[in-house]
């Protein structure tokens, strides 16, 4: 008996609260995102956003969340309604999941796995999956058009992401997470890999669904795309998922080129303040860029969207992988 | 040589493109406008300004001497485009006309403001008051004594409107 509890039930019962302790704060994350999506793009808009439910709209979310748990759950008829249901369900564990792998101060990581890399990479490919049962099961032709244009977009994009990985993993010599920030203690690679770092995040906009490439729900062309036929709780997990991931990306994009939980300079005011402030810190900034960039840009053109990835990102990434590999092999700097 | 000017526009042309220079603008752009003062009304503890000529609610105003003004000359039922008036009168006991209904349907009215501009006497009028949605439809049948009771709450803004206009008319 006490060997099950030692062998079995407590080193369960930590994982659990590790989860928990990972997941709570993420979806309070999310939830103030849509928040701060609202506030910012109103700000650049000259407007206010919301502001009247609670102390400076702060209780907007929660009443947003409320609203649509009360709501019904409308399955249409021509629907498969177990595909349809399943869905938003891929989605939203799919955001989650991924969490498992990312380290938010040295040693504070769920899973510290060797592939942690690849690990973020197939869990941020395998959203799409979602998406396409979404746009398939609704049997509606907006959703399935919505549907069409993410399996296509997510491709072309995954390309130019594996390739900005390769690089960064050239320079670190490890698919551990952990070991990729610890790389970048003498200097985060958005320095010396800027271009790559700008692919990156571009390509992250793209891997999101966000705009200037929101195509797959594009409201103007496809009303609201995949999510057309989806109310209540169902659309809800669509929308956490969806915020839940740009967190990811960010978190993806701190970690391999912003220098993760590592301060900016390892001086004396900077290293006062705890690794996983600054990793939130960073995240924070990307994804204020997320929707600084929501509220700048028109929507792609879907040919143009096409052309950016497969004639403009996938050769300069590719390029730049030689390049990066070259330099690397040519002054002794690869690392063990 | 203007080849090689073009050639020159098109090196800058592709070095603007490669450090996304026009996209860059753009975001500086919006991050000046993030700092702005916002232009939002908080619409229910503020409002906006209302012409005097802003044409509301109807009203139906009295004299100071609480006697109505309304003389059943029947001039806005004429006039509306949208049929939404209906007047009946009758002599009254001290043998003056006044009217014995006098209802708007303000689910039909348009407020173009004919009535207001018909009115020999200045008794019905388009007050300030744009507040007055209703949870049923029957609520929207005004009838006299809305009317009446309308032109008693507004009668201070009204006359303030009345004479702010007045030199344009």
């Amino acid at each position: 008996m006490a060997d099950l509890w030692t062998a079995y039930l407590w080193p369960g019962a930590v994982i659990v609260g590790q989860i928990v302790a990972i997941l709570v704060p993420l979806l309070i994350s999310v939830a103030y995102l849509t928040y701060a999506e609202r506030r910012v793009i109103g700000a650049m808009q000259l407007r206010k956003g919301p502001n009247v439910v609670g102390p400076f709209g702060l209780l907007q979310p929660i009443a947003d969340g409320l609203k649509l748990l009360v709501k019904e759950t409308v399955i249409p008829a021509g629907a498969n309604k177990v595909v349809f249901v399943l869905a938003p369900i891929v989605t939203f564990s799919l955001s989650l999941v991924a969490w498992a792998v990312i380290p938010f101060d040295a040693g504070m990581v769920l899973a510290d796995i060797n592939v942690g890399v690849l690990y973020l990479f197939a869990i941020s490919s395998l959203g799409v999956y979602g998406i396409i049962m979404a746009g398939w099961a609704s049997n509606s032709k907006y959703p399935f058009l919505g549907a069409l244009r993410s399996a296509a977009q997510m491709v072309s994009y995954e390309i130019s992401i594996g390739f900005v990985i390769i690089t960064v993993l050239l320079c670190v010599g490890s698919l551990n997470l952990t070991k990729v920030v610890e790389a970048q203690r003498d200097m985060w690679f958005a320095l010396p890999l800027l271009p790559m770092f700008v692919i990156f995040f571009i390509s992250a906009l793209a891997e999101t669904n966000r705009a200037p490439f929101d195509l797959p729900e594009a409201e103007a062309e496809l009303v609201s795309g995949y999510n057309v036929e989806y109310s209540s709780m169902t659309f809800a997990m669509f929308f956490l998922g969806e915020y839940a991931n740009m967190i990811l990306m960010s978190a993806m994009t701190t970690i391999l080129f912003l220098g993760g939980w590592l301060p900016p300079l390892s001086v004396a005011p900077f290293t006062w303040i705890p690794g996983p402030v600054w990793f939130a810190l960073k995240i924070a900034f990307l994804l204020f860029v997320f929707l600084w960039v929501r509220a700048t840009f028109p929507r792609y053109r879907y040919d143009q969207l096409m052309r950016l990835g497969w004639k403009v990102f996938l050769p300069a990434s590719l390029a730049w992988v030689v390049l990066t590999a070259g330099v690397l092999v040519a002054f002794g700097w690869l690392p063990e | 040589m203007r080849a090689g000017k073009v050639e020159m526009s098109m090196i800058a042309r592709s070095a603007n493109t490669v450090i996304l220079r026009e996209l860059l603008a753009g975001l500086w752009l919006t991050l000046r406008y993030l700092f702005r003062p916002k232009v939002t009304l908080n619409y229910p503890y503020e409002k906006g300004i209302l012409s005097p000529r802003f044409r509301g609610e109807h009203a139906l105003r009295r004299y100071p001497n609480g006697e109505e003004r309304c003389i059943a000359c029947k001039l806005c039922e004429a006039i509306c485009p949208a049929l939404a008036i209906t007047i009946e009168a009758e002599p009254r006991a001290d043998g003056l006309r006044r009217t014995t209904r006098y209802d708007i349907d303000m689910t039909k009215c348009i407020y173009c403001g004919f009535c207001e501009e018909s009115c020999p006497v200045d008794a019905i009028v388009e007050g300030p008051n744009f507040e007055f949605a209703t949870e049923t439809r029957e609520e929207l049948m005004y009838d006299k004594e809305k009317l009446l009771a309308n032109g008693d709450r507004w009668e201070n803004e009204i006359a303030q409107r009345l004479m702010a206009d007045a030199p344009y008319r």
